[in-house]
């Protein structure tokens, strides 16, 4: 099977078409089972109570803004070297969704920042560069909006994007030597998760479920591009969905 | 080599036959630095905390409105376009009219900075790490700026826009600057908050210029 054949919209178009009801079905499955663990099973934790409980879409929309940028910067760079429309077409649909993330990450986290910290928002290293991350995608879609011609977009967009990979991690160790007051990370790589068993499965089934969300609603958005920007070729005008 | 200091010298030739263009940004980081004092009060004490802030702000976003007049004009009347086709590498034409435009637009603020500074009650050792910091700084503000400035030509909107862009981009200068100038107010060591511009310096300078090209070659396409 050639992989490659995927790259051109034409073939790309129907493969995302089936692709995403199997997305959709997984994020509903995943969601499911990760919603019924985080409020009917995982225990309330001994020091924050049931509020607790709003880390289990907090968490995950914040891991999910900073993993889609990335692959947003990775689609943008495919597009810039090997001039794949396709790719720049990726990254376009992933942008929104990265900043709904990024928002939703923020305002649960004042939600959560409320009852435990008393207060809506502290200026806090990982807070702070949330909301940088939220003020560069809304810069990569304001950037790609304003240029009429879509390949100058897409290019523009893309060197913005990899600007921006290199800078999160800068912005990120100077907003944190800048000023530090946000809980220890609680899942970490190189030693025992500090969490029950129970709320590490709701948070990382809620973590998948995000992620499913996210690939069924960029494979609609990169559909949606598609049909936009080939509808003067031949095979956008000969698809039987939009004949009738 | 000597185009770059061509180009130098061209630019700075320009500005110098219409100086109000450049007037005009200084005015604004004069004007924006003393409406401070007068919104907030005139307790010294208070002033001198806010001050590197407050300065530091105000440099950011007088190098964001000098920013856009950066490539705007070479690129209206042609000027941009035999730039790229030139055989000279765009990286090194690019860096020239980076310098040109932090000699019009950075150094001044640097050299604008102490009489701020007294304004806000700073007393000598604070205000030359303030000099410092932003002799340190503001190259930086220009060689990402640049970057901006290059995606943006042409673009509706631009002038907003470039500010949406880069100001993002400014805040790790903006943190390790004003941090510096706050650290010696209060007698701490600023040594390390020096390290880290002159690393961000030697970052920007390795990428910025090839950032900036590549973008210029995108717009004019």
């Amino acid at each position: 099977m050639n992989w490659f054949s995927f790259s051109s919209p034409a073939t790309f178009y129907p493969l995302a078409g089936k692709l995403i009801p199997l997305f959709w079905v997984l994020a509903t499955l995943l969601g499911v089972a990760g919603l019924w663990i985080s409020f009917f099973v995982a225990p309330a934790d001994a020091v924050q109570g049931q509020g607790y409980r709003i880390i289990f879409v907090h968490v995950p929309a914040s891991w999910m803004s900073m993993f889609i940028y990335m692959v947003m910067a990775a689609w943008a760079a495919i597009g810039l070297i090997f001039n794949t429309r396709l790719s720049a077409m990726m990254a376009q649909a992933l942008a929104p969704t990265g900043a709904l993330m990024a928002f939703l990450s923020l305002w649960t986290g004042a939600f959560w920042g409320k009852p435990m910290w008393g207060a809506w928002w502290v200026w806090d290293a990982r807070l702070t560069s949330e909301l940088i991350l939220l003020f560069l995608f809304l810069g990569f879609i304001a950037l790609q909006a304003s240029i009429d011609d879509v390949r100058r977009a897409d290019k523009a967009g893309a060197i913005l994007a990899l600007v921006g990979v290199v800078n999160v991690p800068i912005i990120y160790f100077s907003v944190k030597w800048w000023n530090t007051l946000h809980q220890g990370s609680s899942v970490s790589m190189t030693k025992a998760p500090a969490m029950a068993h129970t709320m590490l499965w709701g948070m990382l089934l809620m973590a998948l479920c995000f992620w499913m969300y996210s690939i069924a609603i960029a494979l609609m958005r990169v559909r949606v591009i598609i049909l936009e920007r080939e509808s003067h070729s031949d095979w956008v005008k000969n698809l039987k969905a939009l004949q009738s | 080599m000597s185009a770059f200091f061509a180009i130098i010298r061209r630019d700075l030739l320009l500005v110098f036959r219409r100086k109000s263009e450049v007037l005009t940004i200084l005015f604004f980081f004069i004007i924006v630095t003393s409406l401070f004092p007068l919104g907030i009060g005139a307790d010294s004490g208070l002033l001198r905390k806010i001050a590197p802030g407050i300065i530091w702000v105000a440099a950011l976003l007088a190098t964001i409105l000098g920013l856009s007049r950066l490539f705007i004009s070479d690129y209206a009347d042609g000027t941009l376009e035999q730039m790229t086709l030139s055989p000279t590498p765009l990286v090194l034409l690019v860096g020239g009219k980076i310098t040109a435009h932090w000699i019009v637009c950075g150094l001044p603020l640097v050299l604008l900075a102490p009489v701020i500074g007294i304004q806000f009650d700073l007393n000598s050792e604070t205000l030359g790490t303030l000099i410092l910091a932003l002799l340190l700084g503001t190259p930086i503000l220009s060689l990402i700026g640049a970057i901006g400035a290059a995606l943006t030509l042409g673009v509706r909107g631009g002038g907003v826009l470039l500010s949406l862009l880069v100001l993002p981009l400014y805040i790790p200068v903006l943190i390790f600057g004003a941090g510096a100038v706050f650290a010696s107010s209060v007698g701490l060591d600023v040594s390390g908050h020096f390290s880290l511009l002159a690393a961000l310096l030697v970052l920007s300078l390795a990428f910025a210029p090839w950032a900036t090209a590549a973008s210029i070659r995108i717009a004019i396409e």
